[in-house]
């Protein structure tokens, strides 16, 4: 048997182990390869660099803990930023395992980096409601009406944070940090169409090719892909973060798939039933 | 490099129910099995109890109470019934009647009723996309697409073309009404290619977003439960 | 009755819907917010049915023994156990040292994180299996993907670095993202906007109607 007719039988739990062992290596021994921001990041970094310093800015983070090393990085670089041009920042999540995910990462960089930040005064987590465009389009006409109470059970109407925040037209711009759906689609088309609010996106690796569109047009001011998206984004503000941190170990899983699509080519075809 | 394993009994049980669901890729057995239904069980509950406390008591039982005794977000008026933008008070039993009526469908007779509050969650959902695709996608990309050909760099005016022509076979590939035969079939071709690479593209960006999330696993493993430095 | 008037209720709000993207006055604009609300009660009311419903379905199933009806006992065991502690928690169950908040961090996060995970295994085990290059546009597809891949990744330039800038495979992947991957993007874009659009006035219209499947 020729090694390519082995191969057309490997058991694909060692394309599994390969794998592992390749995502490993780098994670404990960094190749620090260097990453080099592209248009896409920058444009999305320029954007927040542009908010007037201490203005009221309307955050979603529309994700879960299934998407943590895609959008936390996101969401942890953009508050600093944020919060180094003291914006106060108003938080949503319209993803269900999302509210309490989101309170800690934000409430991490205030404790971290931020200690002089309030809740309530600097920042607020408005938590999750269901119903998606629904719930978008009713924020349009009061943000209070949805969210009568915050993630933390306080009245929205007492917050400080609130009283100049109640429509979207109090705020110059929304940062959509997205997993799916609801999420970047959604407020493209329900707020940014509808209410004319700028937009920047963070979204996952698999989405983030369809709003490519979105920024051609105009509708998104800066877009973020992926963990990639979140390295260039912290190599721009000059941090390290987990998502420089897992490029080495991303390059070398890449090359390992380019490899086996290959191979995969090359390999003779099973006949159907052997 | 040096392990020093976290003394947190909590991340040691993460750590423990990440490493049964990786155990599924030897095979199927018993600890994955295990993680499985105890996932599909706390996501249920959590859900469940999620809705109640941010939507079912803020939005419509503490409103609903309070509209009982005539009070409700403006202060100024009084009513059960005296509703206005933002304030809604008695007439929130109208959603709390639907929402009733959803669970009519756990009852085989009477299951029929539950159509009442699908219909109105349809309807304001239609009425909804309907009007963000024209919007969002059909108005503002025909927008954005109407770019000048010549933008007196070669370079860009180059991709300006491509992107046009590329946009223009890719919509014609989707006209099924007529047979892709002859010039067509050319033009359906070249749009055939231009979807091909966009699906490529979008297979490449999808390898990342998965090997993402094993990446973060394994940082959680590696630095969280087994603080290696 | 059973069918007309969930069918009359899609028609009158769906149109109502549309109209309030047109008309701001409080008309339309106090009973259309109602509507959204209405709609965000019942999604609500929605997930905690669908919970019910797992409940129910493996109730049944642990009460007939089928096979695997241990595992099914864990699930019922975990939900009622985690409704159980959310309700005595109050509304403020997820803050920082409850027992909820315990089950969100250390049960359901880590084993949702987990379960995406896996995919990373299977898409290289697909990639290897299954990605079969047998036309000349499979070929295109699987060349854009290669060089997306690779271009994406700092190994990219660090294996392209010796040449010209445009030649990097970053420089490429990116002209193919914003170039020839964008203008198809943007037809299937617009080719899904007028199907929604058809099948939202489809729905409204009540031409379509199998979201009230079941018997009369």
């Amino acid at each position: 048997m020729s090694p390519l007719e082995r191969l057309a039988r490997l058991d694909r739990r060692w394309i599994f182990l390969m794998m592992g062992i390749l995502v490993l290596i780098p994670l404990l021994w960094p190749l620090r390869m260097e990453i080099r921001p592209t248009a896409s990041s920058k444009t999305f970094h320029r954007a927040i660099a542009a908010i007037p310093d201490g203005s009221t800015v309307l955050m979603s983070c529309d994700y879960d803990p299934g998407s943590i090393p895609e959008m936390v990085p996101m969401t942890r670089t953009a508050m600093r930023q944020l919060w180094e041009k003291n914006c106060k920042v108003v938080v949503t999540v319209l993803w269900p395992g999302g509210p309490g995910l989101v309170d800690k990462v934000i409430e991490d960089v205030a404790l971290a980096d931020f200690p002089g930040k309030r809740y309530g005064v600097d920042w607020v987590n408005l938590g999750y409601k269901p119903g998606n465009e629904a719930v978008m389009v009713l924020m349009g006409q009061g943000i209070l009406t949805a969210f009568p109470n915050d993630y933390r059970g306080h009245a929205t109407r007492s917050l400080p944070i609130m009283q100049r925040a109640r429509t979207y037209a109090d705020f110059p711009i929304l940062i959509s940090i997205s997993a799916g759906y609801p999420g970047t689609k959604e407020w493209v088309q329900q707020v940014q169409a509808r209410f004319h609010l700028p937009m920047v996106a963070g979204v996952t690796a698999v989405s983030a090719p369809e709003f490519f569109p979105y920024v051609q047009s105009g509708q998104l001011v800066g877009l973020l892909g992926g963990m990639a998206g979140a390295a260039e984004y912290e190599k721009l503000r000059n941090e390290s973060g987990d998502a420089s941190r897992g490029m080495d170990a991303q390059s070398l899983a890449h090359v390992f798939v380019a490899l086996c699509i290959v191979l995969g080519n090359l390999v003779p075809r099973r006949r159907a039933g052997s | 490099m040096s392990l020093h394993p976290t003394p947190d009994l909590s991340v040691w049980v993460a750590a423990f129910l990440t490493l049964c669901i990786f155990s599924f890729l030897y095979r199927d057995n018993p600890f994955y099995k295990f993680a499985e239904h105890l996932f599909v069980g706390v996501s249920a509950g959590y859900y469940i109890i999620l809705n109640f406390w941010t939507v079912l008591v803020p939005n419509l039982g503490e409103p609903l109470l309070a509209s009982f005794q005539g009070r409700g977000v403006v202060t100024a008026r009084d009513g059960m019934f005296a509703a206005s933008l933002g304030d809604y008070r008695g007439w929130l039993l109208i959603p709390a009647l639907l929402g009733l009526l959803l669970f009519t469908r756990l009852f085989g007779k009477i299951g029929w009723m539950s159509r009442w509050p699908l219909a109105v969650i349809i309807g304001v959902f239609a009425g909804l996309k309907t009007t963000g695709y024209a919007q969002g996608d059909l108005v503002a990309q025909i927008e954005g697409s109407l770019q000048p050909l010549w933008t007196g760099n070669p370079a860009t005016t180059i991709n300006a073309i491509i992107f046009t022509v590329g946009l223009l076979t890719s919509l014609l590939f989707f006209f099924y009404s007529r047979e892709p035969r002859g010039a067509f079939g050319v033009v359906s071709r070249v749009g055939i290619g231009f979807l091909m690479v966009g699906f490529g593209a979008g297979y490449g960006y999808t390898v990342m977003s998965r090997v993402s999330l094993l990446i973060g696993r394994f940082q959680f493993l590696l630095g969280d439960w087994l603080g290696l430095r | 009755m059973k069918r007309e008037v969930p069918l009359f209720l899609t028609a009158v709000i769906g149109v109502f819907m549309i109209l309030s993207f047109f008309v701001p006055h409080q008309v339309v604009s106090v009973p259309g917010q109602f509507l959204q609300l209405t709609a965000v009660i019942v999604v609500a009311c929605g997930y905690v049915l669908g919970g019910a419903n797992v409940l129910r379905v493996n109730i049944d199933a642990i009460a007939k023994q089928q096979p695997g009806w241990i595992y099914k006992l864990v699930l019922v065991l975990s939900l009622l156990g985690t409704v159980a502690i959310g309700a005595i928690e109050g509304s403020q169950f997820l803050d920082p040292g409850r027992r909820s908040r315990w089950i969100y961090d250390t049960l359901y996060s880590p084993m949702s994180a987990t379960m995406f995970a896996l995919l990373a295994f299977f898409i290289a085990s697909a990639a290897f299996r299954a990605f079969r290059v047998r036309t000349v546009e499979a070929g295109w597809l699987a060349a854009a993907a290669l060089i997306v891949m690779i271009g994406r990744v700092p190994i990219g330039d660090a294996l392209t670095g010796f040449l010209p800038p445009a030649l990097h495979l970053s420089s490429i992947q990116e002209w193919i993202m914003n170039v020839p991957q964008n203008a198809a993007k943007r037809a299937i874009l617009m080719g899904a906007a007028l199907g929604v659009m058809a099948t939202g006035l489809r729905v409204i219209l009540g031409i379509e109607r199998s979201y009230l499947s079941g018997e009369d």
